[in-house]
Protein backbone atom coordinates (compact mmCIF):
# COMPACT_ATOMS: atom_id res chain seq x y z
CA UNK A 1 0.00 0.00 0.00
CA UNK A 2 2.57 2.51 0.82
CA UNK A 3 3.18 2.55 -3.39
CA UNK A 4 -0.28 1.90 -4.48
CA UNK A 5 -1.55 4.97 -2.96
CA UNK A 6 0.78 7.27 -3.71
CA UNK A 7 1.04 6.28 -6.95
CA UNK A 8 -2.98 6.21 -7.35
CA UNK A 9 -2.78 10.36 -6.06
CA UNK A 10 -0.30 10.69 -8.88
CA UNK A 11 -2.22 8.90 -11.48
CA UNK A 12 -5.70 11.06 -10.30
CA UNK A 13 -4.19 14.37 -9.88
CA UNK A 14 -2.16 14.15 -12.94
CA UNK A 15 -5.16 13.32 -15.13
CA UNK A 16 -7.44 15.79 -13.49
CA UNK A 17 -4.98 18.87 -14.41
CA UNK A 18 -4.55 17.62 -18.31
CA UNK A 19 -8.28 17.34 -18.51
CA UNK A 20 -9.43 20.37 -16.40
CA UNK A 21 -7.10 22.17 -19.11
CA UNK A 22 -9.00 21.07 -21.95
CA UNK A 23 -12.44 20.84 -19.78
CA UNK A 24 -12.53 24.04 -17.35
CA UNK A 25 -16.16 22.69 -16.51
CA UNK A 26 -17.44 20.97 -13.63
CA UNK A 27 -16.40 18.40 -11.93
CA UNK A 28 -12.94 18.96 -13.33
CA UNK A 29 -12.66 22.87 -12.75
CA UNK A 30 -13.70 21.71 -9.09
CA UNK A 31 -11.25 19.26 -9.02
CA UNK A 32 -8.57 21.60 -10.28
CA UNK A 33 -9.52 23.95 -7.29
CA UNK A 34 -9.13 21.14 -4.88
CA UNK A 35 -6.28 19.72 -5.84
CA UNK A 36 -4.89 23.60 -6.29
CA UNK A 37 -5.41 23.93 -2.77
CA UNK A 38 -3.79 21.09 -1.66
CA UNK A 39 -0.66 21.49 -3.38
CA UNK A 40 -0.98 25.01 -1.55
CA UNK A 41 -1.16 23.15 2.25
CA UNK A 42 1.52 20.47 0.84
CA UNK A 43 3.68 23.47 -0.17
CA UNK A 44 3.50 25.42 2.86
CA UNK A 45 4.33 21.92 5.12
CA UNK A 46 7.31 21.69 3.10
CA UNK A 47 8.67 24.56 3.50
CA UNK A 48 8.77 23.75 7.45
CA UNK A 49 10.08 20.08 6.55
CA UNK A 50 12.46 21.32 4.57
CA UNK A 51 13.75 24.04 7.99
CA UNK A 52 13.04 21.25 10.56
CA UNK A 53 15.49 19.12 8.09
CA UNK A 54 18.47 21.99 7.66
CA UNK A 55 18.52 21.93 11.56
CA UNK A 56 18.52 18.25 11.83
CA UNK A 57 21.72 18.13 9.61
CA UNK A 58 23.09 21.09 11.02
CA UNK A 59 22.59 19.55 14.93
CA UNK A 60 24.19 16.18 13.48
CA UNK A 61 27.19 18.01 11.90
CA UNK A 62 28.10 19.48 14.98
CA UNK A 63 27.52 16.58 17.34
CA UNK A 64 29.51 14.27 15.33
CA UNK A 65 31.61 17.06 14.68
CA UNK A 66 31.91 16.05 10.75
CA UNK A 67 34.27 18.47 8.60
CA UNK A 68 33.28 22.09 8.30
CA UNK A 69 30.89 21.35 11.59
CA UNK A 70 31.81 25.59 12.26
CA UNK A 71 29.39 26.35 9.23
CA UNK A 72 26.54 24.58 10.71
CA UNK A 73 26.89 26.07 14.26
CA UNK A 74 26.82 29.96 11.57
CA UNK A 75 22.93 28.40 10.44
CA UNK A 76 21.54 27.07 13.38
CA UNK A 77 22.33 30.73 15.51
CA UNK A 78 21.37 32.43 12.34
CA UNK A 79 17.96 29.95 12.24
CA UNK A 80 16.99 30.36 15.86
CA UNK A 81 18.20 34.20 16.29
CA UNK A 82 16.00 35.07 13.10
CA UNK A 83 13.03 32.58 14.69
CA UNK A 84 13.06 33.75 18.24
CA UNK A 85 13.43 37.68 17.16
CA UNK A 86 10.67 36.96 14.98
CA UNK A 87 8.21 34.94 17.31
CA UNK A 88 9.09 37.78 20.15
CA UNK A 89 7.45 40.55 18.32
CA UNK A 90 4.29 38.68 17.36
CA UNK A 91 2.42 39.74 14.52
CA UNK A 92 3.46 42.99 13.12
CA UNK A 93 7.55 41.45 12.89
CA UNK A 94 8.01 42.60 9.72
CA UNK A 95 7.16 46.09 9.99
CA UNK A 96 9.88 49.05 9.31
CA UNK A 97 11.42 49.52 12.75
CA UNK A 98 11.40 46.42 14.38
CA UNK A 99 14.53 43.55 14.99
CA UNK A 100 13.27 41.38 12.21
CA UNK A 101 13.13 44.30 9.68
CA UNK A 102 16.94 45.34 10.69
CA UNK A 103 18.00 41.92 10.57
CA UNK A 104 16.32 41.18 7.03
CA UNK A 105 17.47 44.94 5.92
CA UNK A 106 20.55 44.95 7.48
CA UNK A 107 22.24 41.64 7.67
CA UNK A 108 20.39 39.05 5.53
CA UNK A 109 20.50 40.78 2.20
CA UNK A 110 23.78 42.32 1.66
CA UNK A 111 25.14 38.41 2.69
CA UNK A 112 22.86 37.59 0.38
CA UNK A 113 23.62 39.99 -2.22
CA UNK A 114 27.12 39.41 -1.58
CA UNK A 115 26.55 35.49 -2.46
CA UNK A 116 25.05 36.71 -5.81
CA UNK A 117 28.14 39.62 -6.58
CA UNK A 118 30.89 36.50 -5.89
CA UNK A 119 29.49 35.37 -9.48
CA UNK A 120 30.95 38.64 -10.88
CA UNK A 121 34.31 37.75 -10.00
CA UNK A 122 34.09 33.83 -11.32
CA UNK A 123 32.49 35.16 -14.43
CA UNK A 124 35.23 37.13 -15.10
CA UNK A 125 38.02 34.60 -13.77
CA UNK A 126 36.57 31.73 -15.80
CA UNK A 127 36.35 33.90 -18.82
CA UNK A 128 39.69 34.92 -18.57
CA UNK A 129 40.89 31.21 -18.32
CA UNK A 130 38.55 29.43 -20.11
CA UNK A 131 36.58 31.62 -23.36
CA UNK A 132 39.03 30.49 -26.08
CA UNK A 133 39.29 30.73 -29.96
CA UNK A 134 39.78 27.14 -29.99
CA UNK A 135 37.62 26.28 -33.09
CA UNK A 136 34.83 27.92 -35.50
CA UNK A 137 32.03 27.12 -32.41
CA UNK A 138 34.41 28.30 -29.90
CA UNK A 139 35.14 31.60 -31.75
CA UNK A 140 31.21 32.20 -32.95
CA UNK A 141 30.66 32.16 -29.27
CA UNK A 142 33.22 34.35 -27.90
CA UNK A 143 31.95 36.85 -30.63
CA UNK A 144 28.36 36.72 -29.74
CA UNK A 145 29.31 37.15 -26.11
CA UNK A 146 31.88 40.08 -26.86
CA UNK A 147 29.37 42.21 -28.91
CA UNK A 148 26.75 41.16 -26.51
CA UNK A 149 28.26 42.20 -23.24
CA UNK A 150 29.69 45.81 -24.98
CA UNK A 151 25.94 46.20 -26.71
CA UNK A 152 24.33 45.82 -23.67
CA UNK A 153 26.38 48.72 -21.55
CA UNK A 154 26.42 52.49 -22.92
CA UNK A 155 30.28 52.04 -23.95
CA UNK A 156 29.21 49.83 -26.66
CA UNK A 157 27.37 52.72 -28.37
CA UNK A 158 30.37 55.49 -27.18
CA UNK A 159 32.96 53.33 -29.07
CA UNK A 160 30.49 52.69 -32.37
CA UNK A 161 29.06 56.15 -32.04
CA UNK A 162 30.64 57.16 -35.39
CA UNK A 163 28.52 53.91 -37.27
CA UNK A 164 24.92 54.65 -38.35
CA UNK A 165 22.40 54.24 -35.87
CA UNK A 166 21.52 50.26 -37.51
CA UNK A 167 25.03 49.19 -36.91
CA UNK A 168 26.16 50.40 -33.35
CA UNK A 169 26.64 48.01 -30.83
CA UNK A 170 23.24 48.26 -29.07
CA UNK A 171 21.68 47.20 -32.49
CA UNK A 172 23.93 44.41 -33.39
CA UNK A 173 23.23 42.70 -29.79
CA UNK A 174 19.43 43.57 -29.65
CA UNK A 175 19.96 41.41 -33.51
CA UNK A 176 21.72 38.87 -31.51
CA UNK A 177 19.25 38.20 -28.70
CA UNK A 178 16.64 38.49 -30.98
CA UNK A 179 17.04 35.96 -33.62
CA UNK A 180 20.14 34.01 -32.93
CA UNK A 181 19.43 33.27 -29.16
CA UNK A 182 15.84 33.33 -29.21
CA UNK A 183 16.28 30.73 -32.16
CA UNK A 184 18.48 28.12 -29.55
CA UNK A 185 16.08 28.62 -26.82
CA UNK A 186 13.31 27.95 -28.38
CA UNK A 187 14.97 25.13 -29.65
CA UNK A 188 16.26 24.09 -25.93
CA UNK A 189 12.89 24.83 -24.87
CA UNK A 190 11.31 22.73 -27.16
CA UNK A 191 12.91 19.55 -26.02
CA UNK A 192 12.80 20.18 -22.78
CA UNK A 193 8.90 20.32 -23.13
CA UNK A 194 8.61 16.81 -25.39
CA UNK A 195 10.98 15.78 -22.55
CA UNK A 196 8.74 16.89 -19.85
CA UNK A 197 5.86 15.49 -22.02
CA UNK A 198 7.15 12.16 -22.10
CA UNK A 199 8.32 12.48 -18.06
CA UNK A 200 4.82 13.51 -17.12
CA UNK A 201 3.48 10.52 -18.81
CA UNK A 202 5.07 7.68 -17.44
CA UNK A 203 4.94 9.40 -14.05
CA UNK A 204 0.86 9.41 -14.40
CA UNK A 205 0.53 5.71 -15.47
CA UNK A 206 2.99 4.95 -12.63
CA UNK A 207 5.94 3.20 -15.33
CA UNK A 208 8.38 5.92 -13.75
CA UNK A 209 8.52 5.47 -9.82
CA UNK A 210 11.75 6.57 -8.84
CA UNK A 211 9.91 9.71 -6.88
CA UNK A 212 8.53 7.36 -4.65
CA UNK A 213 12.42 6.49 -3.56
CA UNK A 214 12.58 3.37 -4.73
CA UNK A 215 14.77 1.95 -7.41
CA UNK A 216 12.02 0.39 -10.12
CA UNK B 1 52.24 32.33 7.05
CA UNK B 2 49.43 29.45 6.74
CA UNK B 3 46.50 29.54 4.05
CA UNK B 4 44.08 29.73 7.51
CA UNK B 5 45.42 32.51 8.93
CA UNK B 6 45.66 34.15 5.58
CA UNK B 7 42.17 33.77 5.33
CA UNK B 8 41.50 34.84 8.65
CA UNK B 9 43.37 38.08 8.43
CA UNK B 10 41.17 38.67 5.31
CA UNK B 11 38.02 37.95 7.00
CA UNK B 12 39.06 40.64 9.81
CA UNK B 13 39.88 43.10 6.94
CA UNK B 14 36.51 42.51 5.51
CA UNK B 15 34.63 42.62 8.75
CA UNK B 16 36.44 45.61 9.89
CA UNK B 17 36.26 47.43 6.60
CA UNK B 18 32.17 46.37 6.70
CA UNK B 19 31.69 48.23 10.30
CA UNK B 20 33.86 51.19 9.16
CA UNK B 21 31.88 51.95 5.76
CA UNK B 22 28.45 51.02 8.09
CA UNK B 23 29.28 53.72 10.55
CA UNK B 24 30.25 56.16 7.86
CA UNK B 25 27.15 55.65 6.02
CA UNK B 26 25.02 56.01 9.09
CA UNK B 27 26.78 58.87 10.38
CA UNK B 28 25.95 60.54 6.64
CA UNK B 29 29.81 60.99 5.94
CA UNK B 30 29.65 58.94 2.91
CA UNK B 31 27.37 60.32 1.11
CA UNK B 32 29.04 63.51 -0.30
CA UNK B 33 32.09 61.55 -1.41
CA UNK B 34 32.35 61.84 -4.96
CA UNK B 35 35.37 61.86 -7.51
CA UNK B 36 36.27 65.20 -9.47
CA UNK B 37 36.27 64.49 -13.56
CA UNK B 38 40.47 64.77 -13.59
CA UNK B 39 40.29 61.74 -10.68
CA UNK B 40 38.07 60.20 -12.60
CA UNK B 41 39.62 60.67 -15.59
CA UNK B 42 43.18 59.10 -14.12
CA UNK B 43 41.79 56.11 -12.36
CA UNK B 44 40.23 55.04 -15.80
CA UNK B 45 43.49 55.82 -17.77
CA UNK B 46 45.23 53.83 -14.74
CA UNK B 47 43.08 51.05 -15.23
CA UNK B 48 43.53 50.99 -19.39
CA UNK B 49 47.11 51.27 -18.54
CA UNK B 50 47.37 48.53 -16.07
CA UNK B 51 45.90 46.12 -18.72
CA UNK B 52 47.76 47.09 -21.43
CA UNK B 53 50.70 46.35 -18.77
CA UNK B 54 49.01 42.89 -18.44
CA UNK B 55 48.41 42.32 -22.01
CA UNK B 56 52.19 43.01 -22.88
CA UNK B 57 53.83 40.87 -20.11
CA UNK B 58 51.38 37.83 -21.39
CA UNK B 59 52.62 38.14 -24.69
CA UNK B 60 55.98 38.10 -22.83
CA UNK B 61 55.21 34.64 -21.45
CA UNK B 62 54.41 36.09 -18.23
CA UNK B 63 50.75 35.27 -17.43
CA UNK B 64 48.73 36.87 -14.48
CA UNK B 65 47.21 34.98 -11.34
CA UNK B 66 43.32 34.74 -10.87
CA UNK B 67 43.43 36.91 -8.13
CA UNK B 68 44.97 39.75 -10.14
CA UNK B 69 41.53 39.29 -12.12
CA UNK B 70 39.39 39.54 -9.10
CA UNK B 71 41.22 42.56 -7.80
CA UNK B 72 40.56 44.34 -11.65
CA UNK B 73 37.12 43.39 -11.08
CA UNK B 74 36.59 44.72 -7.67
CA UNK B 75 38.37 48.11 -8.69
CA UNK B 76 35.74 48.24 -11.88
CA UNK B 77 32.87 47.73 -9.60
CA UNK B 78 33.72 49.78 -6.59
CA UNK B 79 35.16 52.72 -7.87
CA UNK B 80 32.82 53.83 -10.46
CA UNK B 81 30.37 54.14 -7.88
CA UNK B 82 32.10 57.29 -6.92
CA UNK B 83 32.05 58.43 -10.34
CA UNK B 84 29.53 61.55 -12.02
CA UNK B 85 30.32 60.42 -15.49
CA UNK B 86 26.82 60.35 -17.04
CA UNK B 87 26.08 57.88 -20.10
CA UNK B 88 23.52 57.99 -23.25
CA UNK B 89 21.30 55.27 -22.40
CA UNK B 90 19.83 53.40 -25.98
CA UNK B 91 16.40 52.25 -25.11
CA UNK B 92 15.58 49.05 -26.67
CA UNK B 93 12.28 48.17 -28.08
CA UNK B 94 11.77 45.31 -25.56
CA UNK B 95 11.70 48.03 -22.52
CA UNK B 96 9.60 50.48 -24.26
CA UNK B 97 7.34 48.03 -24.77
CA UNK B 98 6.78 47.72 -20.62
CA UNK B 99 6.59 51.70 -20.62
CA UNK B 100 4.15 52.10 -23.08
CA UNK B 101 2.29 49.46 -21.64
CA UNK B 102 2.13 51.77 -18.22
CA UNK B 103 1.91 54.92 -20.10
CA UNK B 104 -1.49 53.37 -22.26
CA UNK B 105 -3.34 52.65 -18.95
CA UNK B 106 -5.98 54.84 -17.87
CA UNK B 107 -5.56 56.33 -14.73
CA UNK B 108 -7.28 54.13 -11.92
CA UNK B 109 -6.16 50.82 -13.71
CA UNK B 110 -5.48 47.98 -11.50
CA UNK B 111 -1.72 46.78 -11.99
CA UNK B 112 -0.22 43.66 -10.67
CA UNK B 113 3.05 42.87 -9.41
CA UNK B 114 4.81 39.95 -8.74
CA UNK B 115 7.27 40.00 -6.74
CA UNK B 116 9.41 36.72 -7.59
CA UNK B 117 13.00 37.42 -6.10
CA UNK B 118 14.94 38.00 -2.75
CA UNK B 119 17.68 39.62 -1.05
CA UNK B 120 20.07 38.34 -3.40
CA UNK B 121 19.03 39.74 -6.54
CA UNK B 122 17.51 42.79 -5.34
CA UNK B 123 20.59 44.86 -6.74
CA UNK B 124 19.33 44.14 -9.79
CA UNK B 125 15.36 43.83 -9.30
CA UNK B 126 15.27 46.46 -7.01
CA UNK B 127 15.54 49.47 -8.83
CA UNK B 128 13.05 48.11 -11.15
CA UNK B 129 10.78 47.20 -8.83
CA UNK B 130 11.18 51.03 -7.71
CA UNK B 131 11.17 52.82 -11.09
CA UNK B 132 8.25 50.50 -11.86
CA UNK B 133 5.99 51.30 -9.02
CA UNK B 134 6.86 55.16 -9.15
CA UNK B 135 5.41 55.57 -12.50
CA UNK B 136 2.29 53.56 -11.63
CA UNK B 137 1.98 55.60 -8.93
CA UNK B 138 3.18 59.43 -11.17
CA UNK B 139 -0.04 57.49 -13.69
CA UNK B 140 -2.56 57.30 -10.90
CA UNK B 141 -2.71 53.57 -11.07
CA UNK B 142 -3.75 51.45 -8.61
CA UNK B 143 -0.91 48.81 -7.85
CA UNK B 144 -1.61 45.26 -6.25
CA UNK B 145 1.43 43.35 -5.09
CA UNK B 146 2.33 39.78 -4.12
CA UNK B 147 4.78 36.92 -3.96
CA UNK B 148 6.12 33.78 -5.19
CA UNK B 149 8.85 33.67 -3.13
CA UNK B 150 8.95 33.63 0.66
CA UNK B 151 11.09 37.14 0.66
CA UNK B 152 9.62 39.18 -2.00
CA UNK B 153 6.55 40.85 -0.29
CA UNK B 154 9.04 41.90 1.95
CA UNK B 155 11.27 43.51 -0.95
CA UNK B 156 8.11 45.01 -1.98
CA UNK B 157 7.24 46.49 1.12
CA UNK B 158 11.25 48.22 0.97
CA UNK B 159 10.42 49.50 -2.81
CA UNK B 160 7.29 50.74 -1.10
CA UNK B 161 8.79 52.83 1.53
CA UNK B 162 12.01 54.11 -0.74
CA UNK B 163 9.67 55.57 -3.13
CA UNK B 164 7.02 57.04 -0.60
CA UNK B 165 9.63 59.48 0.76
CA UNK B 166 9.91 61.23 -2.43
CA UNK B 167 8.29 64.22 -2.01
CA UNK B 168 6.20 63.88 -5.46
CA UNK B 169 4.89 61.32 -4.16
CA UNK B 170 4.27 62.41 -0.81
CA UNK B 171 2.58 64.97 -2.85
CA UNK B 172 0.31 62.02 -4.35
CA UNK B 173 -1.34 60.81 -0.81
CA UNK B 174 -0.94 57.14 -1.74
CA UNK B 175 -2.69 55.50 0.68
CA UNK B 176 -2.43 51.22 1.90
CA UNK B 177 -5.74 49.88 0.75
CA UNK B 178 -6.89 52.37 -1.86
CA UNK B 179 -4.10 53.24 -3.89
CA UNK B 180 -1.93 50.14 -3.35
CA UNK B 181 -1.94 46.72 -1.51
CA UNK B 182 0.11 44.35 -0.70
CA UNK B 183 -1.04 40.56 -0.48
CA UNK B 184 1.99 38.90 0.76
CA UNK B 185 3.17 35.97 -0.04
CA UNK B 186 1.21 32.23 -1.10
CA UNK B 187 3.11 28.73 -0.92
CA UNK B 188 2.55 26.97 -4.21
CA UNK B 189 3.99 28.33 -7.15
CA UNK B 190 2.39 28.21 -10.38
CA UNK B 191 -0.80 26.44 -8.82
CA UNK B 192 -0.90 29.95 -6.92
CA UNK B 193 -1.44 31.71 -9.96
CA UNK B 194 -3.95 29.11 -11.69
CA UNK B 195 -6.21 29.42 -8.55
CA UNK B 196 -6.33 33.20 -8.84
CA UNK B 197 -7.34 32.16 -12.31
CA UNK B 198 -10.72 31.48 -10.99
CA UNK B 199 -10.28 33.42 -7.65
CA UNK B 200 -7.80 35.73 -5.69
CA UNK B 201 -9.42 35.40 -2.49
CA UNK B 202 -8.85 31.66 -2.13
CA UNK B 203 -4.87 31.91 -2.10
CA UNK B 204 -5.17 35.57 -0.04
CA UNK B 205 -7.40 35.19 2.37
CA UNK B 206 -5.32 38.09 4.47
CA UNK B 207 -3.43 40.65 2.96
CA UNK B 208 0.85 40.93 4.60
CA UNK B 209 -0.20 43.03 7.41
CA UNK B 210 -3.54 40.30 8.38
CA UNK B 211 -6.14 42.24 7.34
CA UNK B 212 -9.09 40.65 5.87
CA UNK B 213 -9.11 40.50 1.67
CA UNK B 214 -12.55 41.99 1.66
CA UNK B 215 -11.75 44.56 4.10
CA UNK B 216 -9.32 46.20 1.54
CA UNK B 217 -11.43 48.82 -1.01
CA UNK B 218 -9.34 48.18 -3.65
CA UNK B 219 -9.61 44.62 -3.88
CA UNK B 220 -12.57 43.52 -2.54
CA UNK B 221 -13.92 43.86 -6.27
CA UNK B 222 -10.80 42.01 -7.48
CA UNK B 223 -11.99 38.64 -8.57
CA UNK B 224 -9.67 36.87 -10.94
CA UNK B 225 -7.33 37.90 -14.12
CA UNK B 226 -10.30 39.28 -15.67
CA UNK B 227 -9.88 42.70 -13.29
CA UNK B 228 -6.60 43.47 -13.57
CA UNK B 229 -5.68 45.77 -16.45
CA UNK B 230 -1.55 44.89 -16.79
CA UNK B 231 0.93 42.78 -14.95
CA UNK B 232 4.16 43.01 -14.31
CA UNK B 233 6.49 40.24 -12.85
CA UNK B 234 9.97 40.69 -11.61
CA UNK B 235 11.06 37.53 -11.62
CA UNK B 236 14.93 35.32 -10.42
CA UNK B 237 14.34 32.32 -11.17
CA UNK B 238 11.69 29.93 -10.06
CA UNK B 239 8.71 30.36 -9.78
CA UNK B 240 8.52 33.39 -12.32
CA UNK B 241 7.59 35.16 -15.78
CA UNK B 242 7.79 31.81 -17.24
CA UNK B 243 5.53 30.27 -14.92
CA UNK B 244 3.07 33.82 -14.75
CA UNK B 245 3.61 33.26 -18.78
CA UNK B 246 2.33 29.44 -19.01
CA UNK B 247 -0.62 29.84 -17.05
CA UNK B 248 -1.75 33.42 -16.26
CA UNK B 249 -1.08 34.59 -20.13
CA UNK B 250 -1.63 31.86 -21.80
CA UNK B 251 -4.70 30.22 -19.78
CA UNK B 252 -6.63 33.64 -18.60
CA UNK B 253 -5.41 36.12 -21.05
CA UNK B 254 -3.64 38.11 -18.79
CA UNK B 255 -1.44 41.41 -19.86
CA UNK B 256 2.04 41.26 -18.92
CA UNK B 257 5.51 42.67 -18.56
CA UNK B 258 8.56 41.20 -17.11
CA UNK B 259 11.57 42.89 -15.08
CA UNK B 260 14.28 39.65 -14.96
CA UNK B 261 18.24 39.43 -14.14
CA UNK B 262 20.11 39.85 -16.74
CA UNK B 263 20.89 35.75 -16.65
CA UNK B 264 17.45 34.85 -16.63
CA UNK B 265 16.53 37.38 -19.58
CA UNK B 266 17.35 35.67 -22.80
CA UNK B 267 15.12 32.42 -21.69
CA UNK B 268 12.38 35.40 -22.19
CA UNK B 269 12.55 36.98 -25.49
CA UNK B 270 11.13 33.41 -26.76
CA UNK B 271 7.90 34.74 -25.22
CA UNK B 272 8.65 37.91 -26.17
CA UNK B 273 8.83 37.69 -29.55
CA UNK B 274 5.84 35.65 -29.36
CA UNK B 275 3.69 38.19 -28.21
CA UNK B 276 3.18 36.43 -25.02
CA UNK B 277 5.26 39.08 -22.60
CA UNK B 278 4.36 42.95 -23.42
CA UNK B 279 7.96 43.93 -22.67
CA UNK B 280 10.95 43.33 -20.90
CA UNK B 281 13.68 44.75 -18.49
CA UNK B 282 16.63 42.49 -18.50
CA UNK B 283 19.23 42.76 -15.70
CA UNK B 284 20.49 46.17 -14.78
CA UNK B 285 20.58 47.61 -18.16
CA UNK B 286 16.75 47.04 -18.73
CA UNK B 287 16.17 49.54 -15.69
CA UNK B 288 18.74 51.96 -16.64
CA UNK B 289 16.45 52.31 -19.68
CA UNK B 290 13.16 52.13 -18.11
CA UNK B 291 14.59 54.90 -15.53
CA UNK B 292 15.37 57.08 -18.80
CA UNK B 293 11.99 56.88 -20.61
CA UNK B 294 10.21 57.02 -17.02
CA UNK B 295 12.66 60.34 -16.55
CA UNK B 296 13.79 59.57 -13.06
CA UNK B 297 17.28 59.05 -12.06
CA UNK B 298 17.26 55.65 -10.03
CA UNK B 299 19.54 52.74 -9.08
CA UNK B 300 19.82 51.10 -11.94
CA UNK B 301 21.34 54.44 -13.87
CA UNK B 302 23.96 55.08 -11.22
CA UNK B 303 25.11 51.42 -11.18
CA UNK B 304 25.03 51.15 -14.72
CA UNK B 305 28.48 52.65 -14.51
CA UNK B 306 30.21 50.31 -12.40
CA UNK B 307 28.42 47.33 -14.97
CA UNK B 308 29.94 48.85 -18.15
CA UNK B 309 33.51 48.95 -16.47
CA UNK B 310 33.23 45.34 -15.11
CA UNK B 311 32.20 44.61 -18.80
CA UNK B 312 34.79 46.00 -20.37
CA UNK B 313 37.23 44.82 -18.09
CA UNK B 314 35.81 41.36 -18.53
CA UNK B 315 36.22 41.41 -22.33
CA UNK B 316 40.17 42.86 -21.52
CA UNK B 317 40.73 39.62 -20.01
CA UNK B 318 39.23 37.54 -22.13
CA UNK B 319 41.56 39.34 -25.15
CA UNK B 320 44.34 38.74 -23.21
CA UNK B 321 43.30 35.34 -22.54
CA UNK B 322 43.17 34.61 -25.94
CA UNK B 323 46.61 36.37 -26.44
CA UNK B 324 48.08 33.85 -23.70
CA UNK B 325 46.50 31.23 -25.77
CA UNK B 326 47.85 31.92 -29.26
CA UNK B 327 51.29 32.62 -27.87
CA UNK B 328 51.32 29.38 -26.19
CA UNK B 329 50.60 27.59 -29.41
CA UNK B 330 47.35 27.23 -28.42
CA UNK B 331 48.44 24.24 -25.81
CA UNK B 332 48.67 26.46 -22.86
CA UNK B 333 46.19 26.48 -19.64
CA UNK B 334 45.62 29.46 -17.38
Amino acid sequence: MRREIPLLITGIVGIVFVLQYFIPHFPFNRMNAWFSDWFSIVAAFAIWLGALNLMKISFQKVFRRKSDWGYAVVIIMSFLLMAVVGFAEGKGFRDQGTAFDWLFQFVYTPLSATMFAILAFFVASASYRAFRARNFEATLLLLAAFLVMLGRVPTGDVLTGFMPEGMRLSAVASWIMNFPQTAGQRAIMIGIALGLVSTSLRIILGIERSHLGGGD
Amino acid sequence: MSTRAKELITIAIIAVFSVVIYILKITGVMTGIEFSGTVSTIIIIAIFLALLVILIRTLRGHLVDRRTVFLFIAFSVALPLLMNISQKITVSGEVEQVYNAVIDLQPGSRVLVSFDYDPASAPELQPMAESFLRLCFMRDLKVIVMGLWPQGPQQAELAMSTILEDDEMKAKNIKYGIDYVNLGYQAGNEFVVQRMGSDFKSMFRKDYSGRAYDDLPLVKNVKNFSNIDYSFNLSAGYPGTQEWVQVAVDRYGLKMGGGNTAVQAPMMYTYLNAGQLEGLLGGMSGGAEFEYLANFTGKATKYMLSQSFAHMVVVAFIIIGNAAFFRSGREKKL
